[in-house]
C-alpha cells in the first residue's frame, strides 16, 4: 500500500461510483430504516423507536465516520423525522445537530472508550434529548404530555444501541469505507 | 469553482453545523407561525410515502392473520362452525333492525320529520400507523375519484362498528386521520338513552376519558356514548363506544371501533349545519385554495 509519490490519475468512473455509495452508506440506511419502522408492523412502542433509531445512527456516524454523515443531512433526517412523527416541524432538527455537535466535540475522547462506556453515554445522551422534546413539544403545545414515552424510549436506546452498533462495525469495515475504494 | 485556502475552507465546514442550527430553529418558529406550513409538508410527504406504504402492507397484512394462508388451512373448520353460529346471531339482529326501521319510518313520518342531508363518504385503505409518540393517528389511502382534498378535512372516520376519528390533514392520495386517542381530540357526546351531554377528550391512552358531564347525573357504567352535535362539531348519533369505571370518579369510553387493527376506514364528508350567517353564493366557482388567513 505504501508506494510513495506517484501521479495518480483521476480514478476511473466505477471506482468514484463505489466511493459515493461508500460515503452515502450511512445516510442512507438511516433514512431507509426511518420508513422501515414507520410501516404498521403494530408492536408496541414503535413511534417511540423512530426518534431512538435515528439519535443511534447520527451518535454512532458521528462518532466514527463524520465525513459521511454532514450537518446538512443530520437537519434533513430530523426534519423527516418530524414530519413522519407528527412533532413540531424543525423540533428534531434541532436535536439531532445539538446531539451531533455534542458528539463532535467529545469525539476524541469518546473514540477512545471501550464499547460499555460509549454504549452507556449513549444511554445517556438519549435521555437527555428524550426529555428535551418532551419538554420542547409540552411548551410548544402549552400542554404537559406523558412522560411515559420518554421511558419507553429509554429503554429503547438501551436496547436497540448494542443491536445497530454490532451491525454498523460491521459496515464501518466494510460498505461503509471509504478509504478501501 | 473557486480555489479557496485549505484553512478556509476548514473553517467553512466547522461553520456548516451552526448554519444547519440556525436553520432548524428558524424552521421551527416558521412552523409554529404558520399552520398550514407544516400541514401541507406533512401531506407532501404523505402522498409520496403511501404508494409505498401500501405496496408493503399487504403482505403484512396477510402475514398477521396466524402466519398467512397456511395458519388459515390449519383451523379452518373451527373457523367455519364460529362463522355458522355468527352468521345465524346476525340474521336474527337482521330481522330486529328491519324491524325497528319500519317502527322508526312509522314513527318519523307521525313527527314530520325532516332528515339531515346524507353525507359523501369514501372507503380508504390504512397504510400506516404513522402515530408519533405524543400523537395518534393513521394514514389513509384516498380513492382516485376524491378531486378535491380540502373537501376531506374534516371528514369524520369510521370502520364497521363506530368512530375512529377525524380527518385533519388531506392530500391528493392520501389522508391523516387523527383518532380519538389522540391528545389533541375533543369530541361532543351523548351519553345513554336521555342523550346527557359530556366530552370524550383522548389521552394518548386506548381508553379516551370523559369529562364535562352534567352535575350529579354522573354517566352509568355500560351507557352507550353517541356523538353530539353541540357545537356543530360533530354530527350526531354516530356510535362511540361504552362508558366503563377504571376507578371511582374516573369515567372512560371503551371505543367500539378496533383501534388497534384498522385496515378500513370509511371517510364521511358531512356537509356543514352550522347556520349561515351571511349569504354565501353558492355557484361561486372556488380558485385554488380558499383558505386564506
Amino acid at each position: 500500500m505504501s508506494r510513495g509519490p506517484t501521479m495518480r490519475r483521476r480514478p476511473g468512473f466505477w471506482r468514484r461510483v463505489d466511493a459515493a455509495s461508500r460515503y452515502s452508506f450511512p445516510a442512507g440506511f438511516m433514512l431507509l430504516g426511518l420508513f422501515v419502522i414507520g410501516m404498521p408492523f403494530g408492536f408496541p412502542g414503535q413511534a417511540e423507536l423512530r426518534p431512538v433509531y435515528a439519535m443511534a445512527c447520527v451518535f454512532f456516524w458521528t462518532l466514527y465516520r463524520p465525513a459521511s454523515l454532514p450537518a446538512p443531512v443530520v437537519a434533513l433526517t430530523g426534519l423527516l423525522l418530524d414530519l413522519l412523527g407528527l412533532s413540531p416541524i424543525g423540533l428534531w432538527a434541532v436535536l439531532l445537530l445539538l446531539l451531533q455537535a455534542a458528539t463532535d466535540a467529545a469525539r476524541r475522547r469518546l473514540i477512545a472508550q471501550s464499547f460499555m462506556r460509549t454504549w452507556m453515554i449513549f444511554v445517556g445522551l438519549a435521555a437527555g434529548l428524550a426529555a428535551l422534546a418532551w419538554l420542547s413539544q409540552s411548551l410548544l403545545d402549552l400542554q404537559l404530555l406523558p412522560l411515559s414515552p420518554v421511558g419507553v424510549e429509554l429503554l429503547a436506546a438501551f436496547g436497540l444501541y448494542p443491536a445497530l452498533a454490532g451491525f454498523f462495525i460491521r459496515a464501518h469495515r466494510g460498505p461503509a469505507a471509504v478509504e478501501l475504494a | 469553482m473557486i480555489r479557496l485556502s485549505v484553512p478556509f475552507r476548514q473553517a467553512l465546514s466547522r461553520l456548516t453545523l451552526p448554519v444547519m442550527l440556525m436553520f432548524s430553529l428558524g424552521l421551527v418558529l416558521i412552523g409554529r407561525a404558520d399552520q398550514n406550513f407544516s400541514g401541507h409538508m406533512r401531506a407532501g410527504l404523505d402522498d409520496l410515502l403511501a404508494p409505498a406504504y401500501l405496496l408493503v402492507s399487504t403482505p403484512i397484512e396477510a402475514a398477521e392473520h396466524g402466519t398467512g394462508m397456511v395458519g388459515h388451512l390449519f383451523d379452518m373448520q373451527a373457523e367455519n362452525d364460529q362463522l355458522r353460529e355468527e352468521n345465524a346471531s346476525l340474521l336474527q339482529w337482521q330481522a330486529v333492525a328491519m324491524a325497528l326501521q319500519a317502527q322508526n319510518d312509522a314513527l318519523k313520518a307521525t313527527l314530520h320529520y325532516v332528515p339531515s342531508p346524507a353525507p359523501r363518504f369514501y372507503t380508504g385503505d390504512v397504510v400506516a400507523d404513522l402515530g408519533g409518540v405524543y400523537a395518534r393517528s393513521v394514514l389513509v389511502v384516498l380513492p382516485v375519484t376524491t378531486r378535491d382534498p380540502d373537501s376531506m378535512v374534516g371528514a369524520v372516520a369510521m370502520d364497521g362498528r363506530g368512530i375512529a376519528g377525524r380527518v385533519v390533514e388531506a392530500g391528493a392520495r392520501s389522508a391523516r386521520v387523527l383518532l380519538i386517542t389522540d391528545l389533541n381530540s375533543r369530541i361532543p357526546v351523548a351519553l345513554g338513552a336521555d342523550g346527557s351531554p359530556a366530552l370524550m377528550a383522548g389521552n394518548n391512552g386506548t381508553t379516551p376519558s370523559l369529562l364535562y358531564w352534567a352535575p350529579g347525573q354522573p354517566p352509568a357504567e355500560g351507557a352507550m356514548v353517541l356523538t353530539s352535535s353541540v357545537g356543530g362539531a360533530f354530527p350526531p348519533g354516530l356510535p362511540v363506544g361504552v362508558v366503563h369505571y377504571d376507578s371511582p370518579n374516573d369515567p372512560v369510553v371503551l371505543p367500539l371501533a378496533d383501534l388497534d387493527s384498522l385496515r378500513l376506514l370509511r371517510l364521511f364528508s358531512y356537509p356543514t349545519n352550522l347556520p349561515v350567517l351571511t349569504p354565501i353564493p353558492h355557484s361561486a366557482p372556488r380558485l385554488g385554495h380558499s383558505r386564506k388567513r
